[in-house]
């Protein structure tokens, strides 16, 4: 197994986790409840740490000794390695909250698996990350429930929710050839292995719910070769702009 | 000022085991399992080897920090601090002691991480407030990563609790 394939991929489970978390960190003062502000803030300082521990690794064997806070704060927006769902801009909190399904039902699979994982870092990461997104899971299906069986505006926001991010969940299970080479080493998990255990949780919450899982008619593609929708490039400016003003500031 | 002589592993063992989590300070780096040895790492210097509770938990640079300062003052300047992350943090490793510390200070200690989820959310633990059983898992996500809110329906006040996982 080569380091830089597995650099590169730390860099793009690293990445889901770093960009999910910049667009959770606004729903700060904005959630419905204190204690909705509260469990988005904490879920997504879980991300931040998935998200330090991943860079951190990808950085010391990529060969180019890059720091966390370099890999975050100084690539530009092609060089972003994260799937296009956890880029989209967060909708009212029924779009928050489906892609928070999606996401975090496919994270405690994924890092079910990597518990296995041939590196030692990436399954160690592994074990921990997965108790926290087991956390994140129930959060999401909790409300994904309540809300499709609560008013009859809930419900539609809900539903047209789950509409808009489906098209992005089928990127999340892309096989390519990074993937399978890591696979075939067992260091990385097959996204393509876990689909079938993912429908199976999601058909699952939405039975509960009362919803049909949606079918799209077409998929999103292109984050892992780092072709991003046009949202993205307002979010790295902000989630950069006081690295960038402040070269090298500490506080 | 002389430095003072270096001490022995299971004597900075001892004395970085007292020192005090930065978020609880009602507990030792010991009491919750962070510590996990102090060791001689192939270059003769001393090692103490840490396991975060949270990846990426924001009291770690602190953490670090406070125990190169204790390693300085056994007489290893030198000495450095690692991260392991395998085995994975537990909340079964919070001692005894560090589960009496934070029942204390009014926050509920885990249950076995290995309990069903509903035990392991803190259905039913006692409230610190007025001792009844009546009480309900309000949020899983409360003041720290590491804490949960649960509210108890006799006394109707909110309560602290350290996550069982």
């Amino acid at each position: 197994m080569s380091s830089t394939d597995t650099a590169a991929y730390a860099l793009r489970l690293g990445d889901d986790a770093l960009v999910l978390a910049q667009r959770l960190c606004a729903w700060v003062t904005r959630a419905p409840t204190i204690e909705e502000d509260l469990a988005l803030s904490n879920i997504a300082l879980d991300l931040i740490g998935h998200a330090r521990t991943l860079l951190a690794h990808s950085g010391a064997l990529d060969g180019t000794g890059r720091t966390e806070d370099q890999l975050a704060y100084l690539r530009t927006e092609r060089e972003f390695r994260n799937a296009l769902l956890l880029e989209l801009p967060n909708g009212d909190f029924a779009v928050t909250l489906a892609r928070q399904l999606a996401y975090s039902l496919y994270a405690r699979l994924l890092y079910g698996e990597l518990a296995a994982s041939a590196d030692e870092v990436l399954a160690g990461f592994a074990v921990r990350a997965a108790k926290e997104v087991e956390y994140h899971a129930m959060h999401a299906t909790g409300w994904t429930v309540r809300l499709a069986r609560g008013t009859a505006e809930s419900r539609r926001r809900m539903r047209a929710g789950l509409e808009t991010v489906w098209p992005y969940t089928g990127e999340l299970f892309e096989e390519d050839a990074l993937t399978r080479r890591l696979a075939a080493a067992g260091t990385g998990v097959n996204p393509a292995g876990i689909r079938e255990s993912w429908e199976k949780a999601v058909t699952a919450v939405l039975a509960d719910a009362e919803l049909a899982v949606p079918a799209p008619s077409w998929q999103a593609s292109g984050g892992r070769e780092g072709l991003h929708t046009e949202a993205f490039g307002a979010l790295v400016a902000e989630l950069q702009s006081v690295h960038r003003q402040f070269p090298g500031g500490t506080w | 000022m002389t430095a003072p002589a270096p001490l022995p592993p299971e004597e900075v063992l001892a004395r970085v085991s007292t020192v005090p989590d930065p978020e609880l300070p009602m507990v030792t780096l010991a009491d919750l399992g962070v510590v996990r040895a102090v060791e001689r790492a192939a270059d003769g210097a001393l090692e103490v080897v840490i396991t975060p509770t949270f990846l990426g938990c924001p009291a770690m640079p602190a953490i670090e920090r406070a125990l190169r300062e204790v390693l300085a003052a056994c007489g290893h300047p030198q000495g450095r601090v690692r991260q392991v992350l395998a085995p994975a943090w537990t909340s079964d490793w919070i001692s005894a002691e560090g589960r009496r510390k934070l029942a204390g200070h009014g926050i509920v200690p885990p249950g076995p991480a290995s309990a069903p989820l509903p035990v392991r959310l803190g259905l039913g633990l006692p409230c610190p407030h007025c001792g009844s059983v009546a009480t309900w898992p309000q949020s899983p996500f409360g003041a720290t990563r590491c804490q949960a809110v649960l509210v108890c329906t006799a006394c109707q006040e909110t309560f602290a609790h350290l996550k069982a996982m």
